[in-house]
């Protein structure tokens, strides 16, 4: 009895400090190793492509106005549906500031570690795509500098497709 | 009586296949973002205006079938050619084609002693597998998309090609293609090679001596919806009768939605048929599923 609390207080003790890191408005998750290698890509040069997104602000939207498509399309809206996302869409524009070479680090999760069940297919990986090239529309991202940043963002398909 | 189970078994494994292939199907209509299954070539691949791409055709990706239907037409300046084709994706990974590339001596024909209106006409069936890389979403790397593929080509004018200076009225080309999205460029590039013995692609027959000729295309995406480039297609210049040139052409593909692609070009196919400088508008419809 008293091995098997040991047990269960060595399990539930880390998960309580990530407990305690855990934004406002988000899910606990297993803890992982923070890092920028987690991003999936490195950042692009310069500062021009961070400017071309609106800054920090531009990029929110970015984010959001895809999240909000994503939500709407019958083709991938159940992925996102049973997603954590206020995480979702802090840890997306965390990505994309830092692929842009803006001023942020991305705290979210590998590629792998995070799609590895949900059991995309390239279609709804495409989905997405189309739906952020939208909302890069309604940014009024230029369509070469959306580009360089999709550039970045296809080769994910590697870990995000699964099935 | 394991023999038996495993008998059932298998029997089961094959009965239950196409029923999850079909749901496949019905789960999976299209899926390819915009464009990125080519336009439909005269010859009925999927590909640029005057040469096949290694992208597969119809919008399916590797969960599902897919399908084109084009309607292809070219006014030049003493003759028109017209192609009328369909072809099906599998899984993003074969294509099968069928084409009618039709070539009207118009008034020409008199001049050339056959008549006014008389056409040359061709079926061509192809077929092209996809074997290795991905053009969209490789950006991480130079490998390009590779596909190799063959077109059998079969002249309707059995006797006269053969009058005109063609050993066969048909023939096989074999080709292989790579192609690339160079996104962060907007760049899309391919390049083409095809081992041959077709007389103005097989429209005039095949001659004895095969040769490797390469075609070259380069697009710039302006945007999802819309690429401008060009195409160079070499070609060989065996018939005794007529000097063949090399295919230029400039094009603007514009997708209007997922299912219907609208192309328009300029077409410089050189001296064909005794004729030169045969050039002028090209134009294509192309559905996609």
């Amino acid at each position: 009895m008293t091995k098997s609390a040991a047990l269960f207080a060595a399990l539930i003790l880390p998960a309580a400090v990530c407990l305690a890191e855990t934004p406002a408005g988000e899910l606990p998750v297993d803890p992982y190793e923070i890092s920028n290698d987690n991003a999936g890509a490195d950042p692009l040069e310069g500062t021009a492509l961070f400017e071309a997104f609106n800054g920090e602000a531009g990029i929110s939207r970015v984010v959001d106005d895809m999240v909000d498509r994503n939500l709407a399309d019958p083709r991938i809206k159940d992925i996102f549906a049973a997603s954590d996302l206020a995480r979702l869409r802090r840890t997306l524009k965390e990505q994309f500031c830092f692929i842009l070479n803006g001023p942020c680090d991305y705290t979210g999760m590998d590629m792998k570690s995070s799609h590895a069940d949900q059991g995309i297919t390239n279609r709804e990986f495409n989905a997405l795509v189309e739906n952020l090239q939208l909302a890069m529309n309604a940014e009024g991202v230029p369509f070469r500098a959306q580009n360089k940043l999709l550039a970045k963002l296809a080769p994910m398909q590697r870990d995000v497709v699964t099935r | 009586m394991s023999s038996r189970f495993l008998a059932a078994a298998a029997t089961c494994t094959f009965a239950v296949a196409p029923v999850s292939a079909a749901q496949g199907l019905a789960a999976e209509p299209g899926g390819k973002l915009l464009l990125t299954r080519g336009i439909s070539s005269l010859e009925g691949a999927g590909g640029g205006a005057l040469t096949p791409w290694a992208l597969i055709t119809g919008n399916e990706t590797d969960r599902g079938i897919g399908a084109s239907g084009h309607y292809s037409y070219v006014t030049l300046e003493d003759f028109d050619i017209e192609s009328l084709g369909g072809a099906v994706g599998f899984y993003d990974r074969f294509e099968v084609s069928y084409s009618r590339m039709t070539f009207d001596t118009r008034e020409a024909g008199d001049a050339l002693g056959l008549g006014e209106g008389f056409e040359f006409a061709q079926d061509i069936w192809g077929a092209k597998l996809r074997l290795a890389g991905d053009a969209v979403y490789g950006q991480d790397t130079w490998m390009p998309q590779v596909a190799v593929g063959a077109q059998f080509k079969r002249s309707k004018r059995d006797g006269l090609v053969q009058a005109l200076g063609a050993d066969q009225h048909e023939g096989v080309d074999v080709y292989a293609s790579a192609t690339k999205l160079f996104l962060a460029e907007s760049l899309l590039a391919n390049a083409t090679l095809r081992y041959t013995k077709a007389h103005q692609t097989g429209l005039l027959g095949f001659g004895e001596e095969a040769s490797v000729q390469p075609e070259v295309s380069l697009g710039y995406m302006l945007s999802r919806r819309l690429i401008v480039g060009g195409e160079y297609r070499f070609k060989p210049d065996e018939l005794a009768f007529a000097t063949e040139d090399n295919f230029f052409d400039v094009f603007g593909a514009y997708a209007v939605n997922s299912n219907l692609t609208l192309t328009a070009g300029y077409a410089d196919l050189g001296s064909v048929a005794l004729f030169d400088k045969q050039r002028g508008l090209y134009l294509s419809a192309q559905i996609g599923f």
